[in-house]
């Protein structure tokens, strides 16, 4: 079986596996009980937070442990709006399940909600942003990749415009920390939303990284971890393996880019060769080096995977309800039809998928397309 | 130096079995349980028998049962659920005694306008159920109330406490996290709609807790994102320490029904022995309702902090108060609130203790905290003649 599903999660790496089951059998006390065992579980969650500090060029002291990144979404937007009675926010159209529901919560209480809309590429455009900023605007909140088209929005711009006009700018970087450099100073945010299991780090584990000075109310609470900002006994375990993956992901940044970009042309270039009519969705170059949308024609994407079932494991944008198919609501918003997004399947590389694997995948695909 | 760790109150050290159960799900088993694909399937199914071996600790149905992060969630989503489910109802009420989570939420909802009961307790630590049927009435929306404290380990008449509320239209919630796998907790038997369970305190991870959440319960969640725990906690499962849950709940069930008392009789054996050899010694909390693994014990004019720092000399863990609030000098709100005389309530100590607590450990502290106790003594400022 091939895993083409890296951007739903990732295996842990070796390493990091090692890392936390040395973690679970020696390091079970509790961060903050004043005794050696508790100063012992402290110092490897202080380790940690370093790690993950450095792989986005922030402070330890900016980085605040969640469960994941759904809470540290949840955290980052209802935080904020905690702070003000009112006020207006701002987001894309194409955003996780995470922010948006967050944020249609807020428009059920009364708040205005902006969703930008995408170009052709799954893009947002700063113009946009600019014309829709207004006196009241409290937060803006854009994702840095697509989880399913893999494409990068122009975060440093938009950060820049957020800050000419003092507004708090946040970003959902959960696809894009651990795949590409992410450096919050030049991406001029104040909130950055970080989760290790899609770059081969554990499950149950994220950060929102929050800029020195920036305010922010807790959504939990309870004693005083996390510096009163997310109460509850820290995650060791889970915390050392989210650092460690931090810590080899800035190890190994460049190669990882450069291979999955080599991988990802090269299941493009065989599979357009294969089979005439196949249409990328997102933007060719501004894109994670790893995701690849592609519009099949002439068969939806749930009976391709379908057929490849046991052979490749990869996801169709859509959700499936009740057996019947709905289209992604993310190609919807870059102009596709419902046959074109009906027929998107999503095939997100990773660390371990080698060139081999790549050409027999490219076989089943089109075998696949043939006999459909 | 072989460690002597009776702090469980704190944390757990995990089990050899949870640890096994956890491992697969960090090498092999790594898909996201909503994938459709089978890596997504396989885990899909091991949190739905954690879910099973859960609820079956506490006598619930699985569907009754919802994955979080620590119990702090468990809690805060218990308690904002039963205030976003009724909107007209403005008052909370609950404990002078409870975990900062419980304490701290009631606080915050203070802040934003909600009334909050805080029933008081005796010098025994015990509840005044009178006090709480005078506070109940149509505005309550909700009685949270922990089955046992973590401090002095006092359990309270929660099937009690339960009906008084029920009986008046108000949904119960209870703070397990202390209670479930050391003494029986059925969530029938104690009539409760929703409880708060957590992971770390029975020998499973850290960052992986439950909420039960009686059938036909009013619900909101408090984690919004995606569809995951059927819409009731949004968020992608963290399926090893889920797995590893289960298998802890599945030995603490075990544990529970064999009816093995040697964890009592390892406390009730530090607790003679300290009474005997420290002069000036007193048991804080009832002694006829405790959990069996909790002895929390005051030295007259020692500082509690001072014991443990001597403590920690021959490597022997312990802690004043809880963990969640140490490091604060104040003492802690849950003696406070007994009313421990001001002469003991700094010099207090919490051991506690766990089902692979040995005796060799408890005859080590036995030998050890006489003297450490005189030498205090003699250092103290504040001593009069015991």
């Amino acid at each position: 079986m091939i895993y083409l599903d890296h951007n739903a999660t990732t295996p842990v790496l070796p390493e990091v596996a090692t890392a936390m089951a040395h973690c679970l059998r020696h390091t079970f006390g509790n961060p903050s009980s004043s005794h050696a065992w508790g100063q012992k579980a402290k110092k490897a969650v202080d380790e940690a937070r370093e790690q993950v500090g450095e792989l986005i060029h922030a402070r330890p002291d900016e980085i605040f442990f969640t469960s994941g990144g759904t809470e540290a979404n949840n955290m980052a937007i209802l935080g904020t709006a905690a702070r003000f009675s009112r006020g207006h926010i701002i987001s894309s159209s194409i955003e996780h399940p995470s922010v948006l529901n967050p944020l249609k919560h807020l428009g059920d209480q009364g708040r205005r909600i902006t969703c930008l809309p995408v170009n052709q590429y799954g893009i947002v455009e700063p113009r946009l942003l600019e014309r829709h900023l207004g006196s009241d605007t409290i937060l803006i909140t854009v994702m840095h990749a697509n989880n399913e088209t893999g494409s990068l929005q122009p975060i440093a711009e938009l950060g820049t415009i957020a800050r000419s006009r003092g507004v708090l700018f946040h970003c959902d970087a959960a696809q894009s920390v651990g795949k590409v450099p992410v450096n919050v100073q030049r991406l001029n945010v104040d909130l950055l939303t970080i989760v290790p299991h899609k770059f081969y780090g554990p499950k149950g584990t994220g950060a929102l990284y929050v800029r020195r000075g920036t305010e922010l109310k807790p959504i939990l609470f309870g004693a005083s971890h996390e510096r009163g900002l997310r109460p509850g006994t820290e995650n060791v375990c889970a915390l050392v393996g989210f650092g460690k993956a931090a810590a080899i992901a800035k190890r190994d940044m460049k190669s990882r880019v450069t291979e999955m970009r080599k991988l990802s042309t090269l299941l493009y270039k065989e599979l357009m060769r294969e089979i005439p009519g196949l249409k990328l969705n997102g933007h060719p170059r501004k894109r994670l080096p790893n995701t690849l949308n592609l519009s099949f024609p002439g068969v939806t994407g749930s009976a391709l995977l379908d057929n490849l079932k046991g052979t490749i494991a990869a996801s169709t944008g859509s959700a499936c309800h009740a057996g019947r198919h709905t289209p992604s609501p993310v190609l919807k918003a870059m102009g596709l039809s419902d046959e074109e997004a009906l027929s998107a399947v999503r095939l997100s590389l990773g660390t371990g998928t080698g060139e081999s694997q790549i050409r027999l995948a490219v076989k089943a695909i089109a075998g696949a397309c043939r006999s459909l | 130096m072989k460690v002597v760790y009776l702090d469980n109150n704190a944390t757990t050290r995990m089990a050899d079995e949870v640890r096994e159960a956890m491992l697969p799900y960090l090498t092999d088993l790594y898909g996201n349980p909503s994938s459709m694909h089978t890596f997504g399937g396989q885990v899909h199914r091991s949190i739905e028998t954690s879910r099973e071996q859960v609820a079956s600790l506490i006598n619930a149905e699985p569907d009754e049962i919802i994955f979080t992060s620590c119990g702090t969630e468990s809690d805060n989503t218990a308690l904002m659920s039963a205030l976003l489910s009724r909107p007209d109802k403005r008052h909370i009420i609950t404990t002078r005694v409870e975990h900062p989570a419980v304490l701290n939420f009631c606080k915050a909802m203070g802040r934003r306008g909600y009334r909050v009961t805080y029933l008081s307790v005796n010098k025994l630590g015990r509840l005044d159920l009178d006090e709480l049927d005078e506070a109940l009435d149509d505005d309550t929306a909700i009685v949270s109330v922990m089955h046992a404290n973590n401090e002095s380990g006092v359990i309270f008449p929660i099937r009690n406490i339960a009906e008084r509320a029920r009986s008046r239209g108000v949904p119960f919630h209870t703070d397990a996290v202390q209670t479930a796998g050391k003494i029986p907790v059925d969530v029938s038997d104690l009539n409760c709609d929703m409880m708060s369970l957590s992971g770390h305190k029975m020998h499973a991870a850290k960052g992986v807790a439950a909420l039960y959440i009686r059938r036909g319960t009013r619900f909101a969640p408090y984690i919004i994102g995606g569809h995951q725990e059927k819409g009731r906690r949004g968020g992608t499962e963290n399926v090893a320490s889920i797995a590893g849950f289960g298998t802890a709940s599945e030995l603490a069930r075990n544990h529970v029904a064999s009816g093995d008392d040697a964890v009592r009789q390892l406390r009730d054996r530090l607790q003679q022995g300290l009474l005997d050899t420290c002069p000036g010694a007193l048991v804080n909390g009832d002694p006829l309702n405790r959990i069996p693994n909790t002895l929390n014990i005051s030295f007259e004019y020692v500082e509690g902090e001072a014991i443990l720092l001597r403590l920690n000399e021959y490597n022997i863990c312990a802690s004043s108060g809880s963990a969640c609030t140490s490091g604060s000098l104040e003492p802690s709100h849950v003696l406070r609130s007994m009313g421990v005389p001001f002469t003991a309530i700094h010099g207090s100590v919490r051991f506690s203790l766990s089902r692979y607590t040995g005796e060799d450990e408890i005859e080590f502290v036995l030998e050890k905290m006489p003297p450490v106790i005189r030498d205090l003594r003699e250092l103290s400022p504040y001593v009069k003649e015991i």
